[in-house]
C-alpha cells in the first residue's frame, strides 16, 4: 500500500502497465515533460510528444490500436476532445460493431475534467454524459486514488476504447499545473481526503458502483468531485436526522443499473449530483433507469446549468456544492 | 510619427502585462494567464494598419492586441479580475475576451482563431466592403487541422483575411521545431497566399510587412500571411514550471529532477539509448528557455525598439512614463482604489 493522489495513482497504473506490456505507447501534447519520469524510463519510442493536432493523433491512435498497439492518449482536458470528436464518435467507438466483433480498438484516453480553479468555460467541462451516450465507448470516472489506479489497470487490459476522466480538483498535480502555478497561498475548494491509499495489486471492475455511505432516507447518486460533496452533505444532514445513501457510480458506460435500482427502491428518494450539464445527460438517464424498473421515487438533480463562468465565485455556485446538495435533499424529504 | 505610435502601444502593452502579472501573482486573477510579452511589436504594428471596420480573431495570448486596439483598459482588467462590470461581466475571463465595439473575439482553443477569422472576413466581404479580418495564431497552432483547413478555405473563397502568425518557438511546453515539419511561411505560400516574413523585434521590418499585406488584402486580392518570430519571454503562462525550473533550478527543480532520475534508473523499460535521448531532449528544452531574452535585456524586442527610436531622436522615456501612469491608473480604478 502506498499513499498517492488521484493523478499519481493513474501515473502509477500506467507505469506498471507499461512495464508489463510492450505494446503500450503514451501519446499526447507535452507528454515528455508532463510525464518526465515515464519518458526517462520508457524512452522516446514509447512516450511520444505530439503536435497540437488532436484530430490527427487521436485518429492515429485508433489506427495504431487496430494494428496491434495499445495507445494511451493524454489530453490536457476533456474540453479539447471536441477538436477530435470524429475519431472518437465515428471511429474508435464503432470499430468493433462495424467489424462484427472481429476488430478491436484498445485506446485509453486520459482526459482531465472539471473546473473549480477559475480557468473559464472552455477549460472546466465534464462532458461524460455526452460521451457515455456513444455506444462502444467505456467511460470511467474515479473519485478516489484506489479507484483511479484499479480502473486504469482494468482499462489497460480491456479490448475496447476507454475514456478515463481525471477530476482536476482531485489531482494536486493538475491544480498546481493549471491553477496554482507556484502561487503557494492560493486555495481551492479541494475535498478532504482527496489523497488515499493504493494497493497496486488491486484492479477495479467496470460497471460496478460503490456505496460510499449507507442510509435509508435518500439515495444520492454521484461521481468524481460530486461524491466528496455528497458525502460532506450527508454528514451534515445526518445531524438533522436525514440518512443519505451515497453511491459512487465510478463507471457510466457500462452503468451499474442494478445497484441504483436497489438503493432507490429502498429509499424512494433520489438525488443526482453531477458536475456535467443537466439537460439531456446523466441525470436524465438515471431517472429513466429507475422509471424503467417501475420505480417512482421523488427526484431532484444538482447539476451544472449553463456555461461555466470564469468568475471564481460564480463558478463555485454553478458547480454542485455541499450547500446545494443539502437544499436539494431537504426539498425532497419535505415533499 | 507612425513608428512612435507603434512604440507607444508596445510600451502600453508591456506595462499592461507587468501589471497583470502582479495581479495574477496576488491571486486576483485565476487560472492560466498567458502573457504576450515579446510579441508587443507585432500586435502594435498590425493594429496600426486597421480601421474601426476591421475585426480581429485572437488567441489565448491576446493582451497586446487588445491593448493596441484601444479597448478601454478598465473593463478589460475588471474582466481579468472576474468582476460583474468587466468587459464580459466576469463570465468570460482572460481566454474569452469579446468586444463588439472594437470587433475583437478570442478563444482558448488552439487553432480556433483561424476559422473564426475566416468567418469575420466573409462577413466583412458581404457587409463592409474594404474591411478585413485579422486572425492571430501561434506556430504550434498551425499544426491544428482547422487552421490548415482555413488556409485552403480562405484562398478558394478569396477572403479578406490577414493571418498573423507569431512564431515564439514553442507549442505549449514543447519546442515547436521538434514537432513541426517544413516551414510555416512555405505552408501559406503553397496555398497561394501572399506572405510577409518579419523579425518581430525590428519595428521597420514588421511595420512595412504589415502595411504591404494589409494593402493587398484590402484591395480584394485574397488572404495574406504575416509571419513574425518573437521570443516567448514568460513561458506558456505565468508561473510556467519549466521557466521556473530553468531560472531557479535549485529551489524549483529538485523534486522534478529526483523523479526524472528515478524514472531513468528504474528497472524494466526501454534501452539505454532511448532513455538517454529522452533525457537529452529534456535538457535541451531547459537550455532553450535559459537562452530566451529576459525583460529589459539587450534582446528584448521592447529594448531594441526603444534604443532604435531613441537614436532617431524620439523621447521614448516620456512615452514609457505616460504608459506606466496610464496602466497604474487603470489598475487602481479597476481595483476600486483611489489614485492621485
Amino acid at each position: 500500500m502506498i499513499e498517492l493522489s488521484l493523478g499519481q495513482a493513474i501515473d502509477r497504473a500506467i507505469e506498471n502497465a507499461m512495464s508489463e506490456d510492450e505494446s503500450i505507447v503514451l501519446i499526447g501534447e507535452d507528454v515528455p515533460m508532463l510525464r518526465a519520469p515515464l519518458y526517462a524510463r520508457f524512452g522516446v519510442e514509447r512516450v511520444m510528444g505530439a503536435p497540437i493536432s488532436e484530430s490527427a493523433f487521436i485518429g492515429a491512435a485508433v489506427g495504431a490500436a487496430m494494428e496491434g498497439l495499445r495507445p494511451i492518449v493524454e489530453l490536457y482536458m476533456v474540453d479539447f476532445l471536441a477538436v477530435a470528436f470524429d475519431a472518437v464518435l465515428n471511429h474508435m467507438a464503432k470499430l468493433e460493431a462495424f467489424s462484427g466483433g472481429e476488430w478491436h480498438c484498445p485506446v485509453l484516453i486520459r482526459a482531465p475534467s472539471g473546473g473549480g480553479y477559475g480557468d473559464g468555460g472552455q477549460h472546466a467541462q465534464s462532458l461524460w454524459g455526452m460521451l457515455s451516450a456513444i455506444p462502444g465507448l467505456t467511460t470511467i470516472i474515479p473519485s478516489t486514488p484506489m479507484d483511479a489506479y484499479g480502473l486504469t489497470r482494468t482499462a489497460l487490459r480491456h479490448s475496447g476504447p476507454v475514456i478515463l476522466f481525471e477530476p482536476k480538483l482531485l489531482s494536486e498535480e493538475w491544480l498546481e499545473f493549471l491553477g496554482r502555478l507556484g502561487r503557494e497561498d492560493l486555495e481551492f475548494d479541494v475535498p478532504e481526503n482527496a489523497s488515499g491509499m493504493v494497493n497496486e495489486d488491486e484492479f477495479a471492475p467496470f460497471g460496478r458502483a460503490v456505496t460510499r455511505r449507507e442510509g435509508g432516507d435518500v439515495t444520492i447518486l454521484s461521481l468524481a468531485v460530486g461524491v466528496h460533496r455528497a458525502l460532506a452533505a450527508a454528514e451534515a444532514l445526518a445531524s438533522d436526522n436525514i440518512q443519505c445513501e451515497v453511491i459512487d457510480l465510478r463507471c457510466l458506460s457500462p452503468l451499474d443499473r442494478e445497484s441504483i435500482r436497489r438503493s432507490v427502491a429502498k429509499t424512494g428518494r433520489m438525488v443526482v449530483v453531477d458536475e456535467d450539464y443537466r439537460n439531456y445527460g446523466l441525470s436524465g438517464e438515471l431517472a429513466a433507469t429507475v422509471l424503467e424498473a417501475g420505480l417512482h421515487p421523488t427526484f431532484v438533480r444538482v447539476c451544472v446549468e449553463g456555461t461555466i463562468p470564469y468568475n471564481h465565485r460564480l463558478e463555485k455556485d454553478t458547480l454542485p456544492s455541499v450547500k446545494r446538495i443539502i437544499e436539494a435533499v431537504k426539498e425532497i424529504c419535505q415533499s | 510619427m507612425e513608428l512612435v505610435n507603434i512604440y507607444r502601444n508596445m510600451s502600453r502593452s508591456r506595462e499592461f502585462e507587468l501589471a497583470v502579472a502582479e495581479l495574477w501573482e496576488q491571486g486576483l486573477i485565476t487560472g492560466e494567464m498567458h502573457a504576450s510579452t515579446g510579441e508587443e511589436l507585432v500586435a502594435a504594428a498590425v493594429t496600426a494598419c486597421l480601421t474601426a471596420e476591421d475585426s480581429l480573431s485572437l488567441t489565448h495570448r491576446c493582451s497586446s492586441f487588445v491593448v493596441a486596439r484601444g479597448v478601454p483598459l478598465v473593463p478589460v482588467i475588471k474582466e481579468l479580475l472576474g468582476r460583474e462590470d468587466g468587459l464580459c461581466h466576469g463570465r468570460g475571463g482572460h481566454m474569452h475576451l469579446f468586444s463588439r465595439d472594437y470587433r475583437i473575439a478570442t478563444s482558448g482553443i488552439v487553432g480556433a482563431s483561424l476559422p473564426t477569422g475566416a468567418g469575420f472576413a466573409l462577413a466583412a466581404k458581404r457587409l463592409r466592403p474594404h474591411a478585413l479580418a485579422v486572425a492571430q495564431i501561434g506556430d504550434g497552432a498551425l499544426n491544428q487541422g482547422m487552421a490548415l483547413e482555413t488556409l485552403n478555405l480562405a484562398t478558394v473563397w478569396k477572403l479578406p483575411l490577414l493571418v498573423v502568425c507569431i512564431d515564439n518557438g514553442w507549442a505549449i511546453t514543447t519546442s515547436s521545431e521538434s514537432l513541426t515539419a517544413g516551414s510555416l511561411p512555405e505552408r501559406a505560400r503553397s496555398f497561394g497566399w501572399l506572405v510577409g516574413n518579419a523579425d518581430g523585434a525590428d519595428i521597420e521590418d514588421v511595420s512595412q510587412a504589415a502595411k504591404a499585406l494589409v494593402k493587398n488584402v484590402r484591395a480584394g486580392k485574397g488572404p495574406a500571411f504575416l509571419y513574425a518570430r518573437c521570443p516567448r519571454m514568460d513561458g506558456h503562462y505565468l508561473g510556467d514550471a519549466l521557466v521556473r525550473l530553468a531560472r531557479h533550478p535549485v529551489s524549483d527543480g529538485r523534486d522534478t529532477l529526483t523523479k526524472v532520475v528515478g524514472g531513468a534508473f528504474s528497472q524494466g523499460g526501454s534501452g539505454l539509448i532511448s532513455r538517454a535521448t529522452g533525457l537529452t531532449r529534456m535538457m535541451g528544452a531547459i537550455g532553450k528557455i535559459r537562452h530566451t531574452p529576459a525583460h529589459g535585456d539587450d534582446k528584448d524586442p521592447l529594448v531594441i525598439t526603444r534604443k532604435r527610436l531613441s537614436k532617431q531622436g524620439y523621447d521614448v522615456a516620456k512615452i514609457d512614463l505616460e504608459a506606466q501612469e496610464e496602466i497604474r491608473c487603470a489598475v487602481a480604478v479597476s481595483l476600486g482604489e483611489e489614485h492621485d
